[in-house]
C-alpha cells in the first residue's frame, strides 16, 4: 500500500521514535523464539545448568529423542485430524450461516447473531463439566462415543471457532456485491449454486482468514483437551506435558518438540497472513 | 452443485450471460422462507449442543450440592438452593475470600494486559503504516507470537523463567547484577509480572493485526486534506488516525477484555494446576475449585457469577460506547 501520509518526508522525531520502538519490540518478540531454537540444539547438560546464550556444541539429538520420550507422532496425528476436521466443518457451517444472515431477511436474525456472539463471553470452565456429562450421556444412550474420542473434540472445537467465524464472514459477505449473486440467480443457479459458484470464490480472503483462525483455535486449546481425551486420542496441547512430568526435565527436547509442533501453524499462518489482513479489513473492522 | 438447483431451472439452462426468456423466476414460497433457516441449522444445532445447553445445565448445577458422590448421576444430587452462591460470596469465609482475591487479581491483570496489548499493537501498526525497507519481514515476525500454539509459546517462557537455568535470571542477576540473588518468577509475588509479560507478548499481535486492518479503511483524502491544512505527521496521527480507529477499538478492546478475562490456557501452562496466589486468575481458580476439590456445585455457582459479571460489564460498555452513534449492525 502506498503511503497514506503527506508527501513530505516524515519528521526526524517520527523516524527516531519508530526506529527505537520497533527495535525494542523486535527484541521482545524474538527473545523466546531465539531461546526455543537455540535450546533445541543444545545437549542436555547445557539446559540443566546455568543458562548460556550459545550452545556449547550443536546437536540434533533432541530432535531424534523427542519421538521416543513420548509418543509424539501419535499426538501429532491426533492434533492434525482434530484441527483439520474442525477447520473444514467450521468453515463450511460458518459460510452457510453467514450467507443466510448476509443475504436474507428472516425472523429471529438479530436474536441469532446476538446469541452467537454472546457465547464469546462464556467462561470455558462453566460448560466444561456439563459438556462432559452431555457427551457421556449421549454415549450411553446412543453408543456414539463422544467422550474421549476425536469426534467429541472436533465437535467442541468447531463450535468454539464458529461465533467469531460467522461474525467475520457476515462482514465479508456484506462487502461482496449483491449484483453478483443476483446475476447468478438470473442465470439459473439456485441459491446454493449462487453461493458456491459466485459468492464463495469472491469471498476467498475472508474464508481463508476464518480457516486460519479455526485451525489455530483447535491446535492450541488446552482445557478441553486435558479433560476430554484419553491415552490414544491425546492431542499435542496435553501430550507435550509428558516431557516435564518425568524426573528429569528435558528442556532441550521440550524446546525441540515445541518447535516441531509450531512449524505447521506458524508457516501456514505466515503464508496466509495477507489474506487474514484482507479478510479482517473487509469483514471484522469495517 | 447442479443437483442443488431446482429441477425446473436446470431444464432450460442457458449459457451464462445469454439473454434469458424468463428473467425472473419465483422459487417456491416455502423454499424462500425455509432456506435461511436451513442454512443456519447446523450452526444453531452445534451452538445448542456445545454452548447453550451446557450453560443451562451448568446453571442448574449451581443450585445443587454436587460433590463427587453424585457425579455418576448428577440429577440425583440434592437441591441446595442458593447455598453455593452464599458460600461463593461470603467474603469473610476462606472460600469467598479466596474468590474475591482471585477476582481482584484477574481485574488488575486484565486491565493491564489489555491496555498494554492495545498500546503496543496500535503503536506498531501506526509506525508501520508507511512503507519502509524490511516492513513486510517485520510484520511477519510480529505475528509469530500470535501464530505460535499457546502451549509451545508459554512453555518456552516457563523455561526462561526457571530459577536456576532460565534466561531471565541469567540476564538480570548474572549479567546485569540487578538482583542480589536469583529471583523466583513462577511462585510468589513475581508470578503476577511473569504472567503479565507472557500475556502481553502473546496478545499484542492480535491488536496489531486488527488495528492494521482498520488503518487500511481510513480514506487517503483525509490525510491529504490535513496535509494541505499544514498538519504535520504527529498531528495527522493524533487528529485523523486515532479518531478514525474509534469503531475498530470499540470492538477490539471488548474482545481483548473478554478473552483475557476468561483466559485459561496461559496461566494453566505457565503455573500448572495450582496457580500462585499473586497470579491466581479466576478461570484457573474455578477449575481448581471444581476439579481439584471435587465440588462442582460451588464451581458452577462461581462460573455463573463470573458470567453475570461479564454480561454486566459488556452491557454497560456497549451502552457507553455506542451512545450517540447509530446502533452498530451486529
Amino acid at each position: 500500500m502506498s503511503s497514506p501520509h503527506s508527501p513530505m518526508a516524515p519528521p526526524r522525531s517520527f523516524l527516531w521514535s519508530r526506529r527505537i520502538f520497533l527495535t525494542l519490540l523486535t527484541g521482545f518478540v524474538l527473545l523466546p523464539v531465539y531461546v526455543m531454537v537455540s535450546s533445541s540444539l543444545k545437549p542436555l547438560a547445557d539446559v540443566t545448568g546455568q543458562f548460556h546464550w550459545l550452545p556449547s556444541e550443536l546437536t540434533i539429538r533432541p530432535y531424534i529423542d523427542i519421538w521416543s520420550t513420548i509418543p509424539l507422532a501419535r499426538y501429532f496425528v491426533n492434533s492434525l485430524i482434530v484441527a483439520g476436521a474442525a477447520t473444514v466443518c467450521s468453515v463450511v457451517i460458518a459460510v452457510f450461516a453467514a450467507y443466510a444472515v448476509s443475504r436474507y431477511d428472516f425472523r429471529g436474525k438479530r436474536v441469532f447473531t446476538v446469541t452467537v456472539l454472546s457465547t464469546q463471553m462464556f467462561p470455558g470452565i462453566l460448560f466444561l463439566l456439563p459438556l462432559f456429562l452431555i457427551y457421556v450421556n449421549i454415549g450411553n444412550a446412543t453408543g456414539i462415543a463422544l467422550f474421549g474420542s476425536r469426534g467429541g473434540l472436533i465437535l467442541t472445537y468447531l463450535t468454539f471457532s464458529l461465533p467469531f467465524s460467522i461474525w467475520m464472514l457476515i462482514g465479508y459477505l456484506d462487502s461482496v456485491p449483491r449484483d453478483l449473486d443476483e446475476a447468478a440467480l438470473v442465470d439459473g443457479c439456485g441459491p446454493l449454486g449462487a453461493l458456491f459458484r459466485v459468492v464463495v470464490p469472491a469471498a476467498i480472503p475472508g474464508i481463508v482468514a476464518v480457516a486460519v483462525y479455526a485451525f489455530m483455535t483447535a491446535w492450541g486449546e488446552v482445557l478441553f483437551a486435558s479433560v476430554m481425551t484419553n491415552d490414544t486420542t491425546r492431542t499435542l496441547a496435553v501430550g507435550l506435558q509428558g516431557y516435564s512430568t518425568l524426573n528429569n526435565v528435558y528442556w532441550n527436547q521440550i524446546m525441540a518438540a515445541s518447535l516441531v509442533v509450531s512449524v505447521p501453524v506458524v508457516a501456514g499462518f505466515l503464508l496466509l497472513q495477507r489474506y487474514l489482513v484482507a479478510g479482517l479489513t473487509a469483514g471484522a473492522v469495517k | 452443485m447442479t443437483t442443488t438447483a431446482p429441477a425446473e431451472q436446470s431444464v432450460d439452462k442457458t449459457p451464462s450471460g445469454a439473454a434469458h426468456p424468463h428473467p425472473r423466476r419465483r422459487p417456491g414460497r416455502i423454499r424462500r422462507i425455509g432456506l435461511p433457516y436451513l442454512l443456519l441449522l447446523p450452526a444453531l444445532l452445534l451452538e445448542l449442543l456445545v454452548h447453550l445447553v451446557p450453560m443451562v445445565i451448568g446453571t442448574v448445577m449451581s443450585f445443587k450440592e454436587l460433590t463427587q458422590f453424585y457425579i455418576r448421576d448428577w440429577g440425583a444430587a440434592p437441591w441446595s438452593g442458593l447455598d453455593n452462591y452464599k458460600v461463593s460470596v461470603d467474603f469473610d469465609a476462606p472460600v469467598g475470600e479466596a474468590l474475591l482475591h482471585s477476582f481482584l487479581v484477574t481485574v488488575a491483570f486484565t486491565l493491564l494486559s489489555v491496555g498494554l496489548c492495545w498500546l503496543i499493537g496500535t503503536a506498531a501498526a501506526v509506525f508501520m503504516q508507511d512503507t519502509f525497507r524490511g516492513r513486510g519481514l517485520l510484520r511477519a515476525l510480529f505475528l509469530v507470537p500470535y501464530a505460535l500454539p499457546v502451549y509451545a509459546a508459554v512453555i518456552t517462557w516457563v523455561f526462561m523463567f526457571q530459577h536456576d537455568n532460565g534466561l531471565v535470571n541469567h540476564v538480570l542477576h548474572d549479567q546485569l547484577h540487578l538482583t542480589d540473588k536469583p529471583s523466583f518468577w513462577l511462585i510468589g509475588d513475581n508470578s503476577f509480572w511473569a504472567l503479565l509479560t507472557v500475556s502481553v507478548w502473546k496478545g499484542w499481535p492480535f491488536a496489531f493485526l486488527i488495528v492494521m486492518a482498520g488503518l487500511q479503511n481510513i480514506p487517503g483524502e483525509l490525510y491529504e486534506a490535513a496535509a494541505l491544512d499544514g498538519a504535520g505527521l504527529w498531528q495527522q496521527i493524533r487528529r485523523i488516525t486515532l479518531p478514525s480507529l474509534r469503531p475498530v477499538n470499540q470492538v477490539l478492546l471488548l474482545v481483548l477484555f473478554l478473552w483475557t478475562f476468561n483466559d485459561f490456557n496461559t496461566p494453566y501452562v505457565l503455573f500448572g494446576r495450582s496457580a500462585p496466589e499473586a497470579a491466581d486468575l479466576i478461570s484457573v481458580h474455578i477449575y481448581q475449585a471444581s476439579f481439584v476439590t471435587w465440588n462442582f456445585g460451588t464451581g458452577s455457582a462461581m462460573s455463573v457469577l463470573l458470567l453475570l459479571f461479564l454480561l454486566v460489564v459488556t452491557g454497560v460498555y456497549l451502552l457507553l460506547t455506542t451512545r450517540g452513534r447509530k446502533p452498530a449492525d451486529v
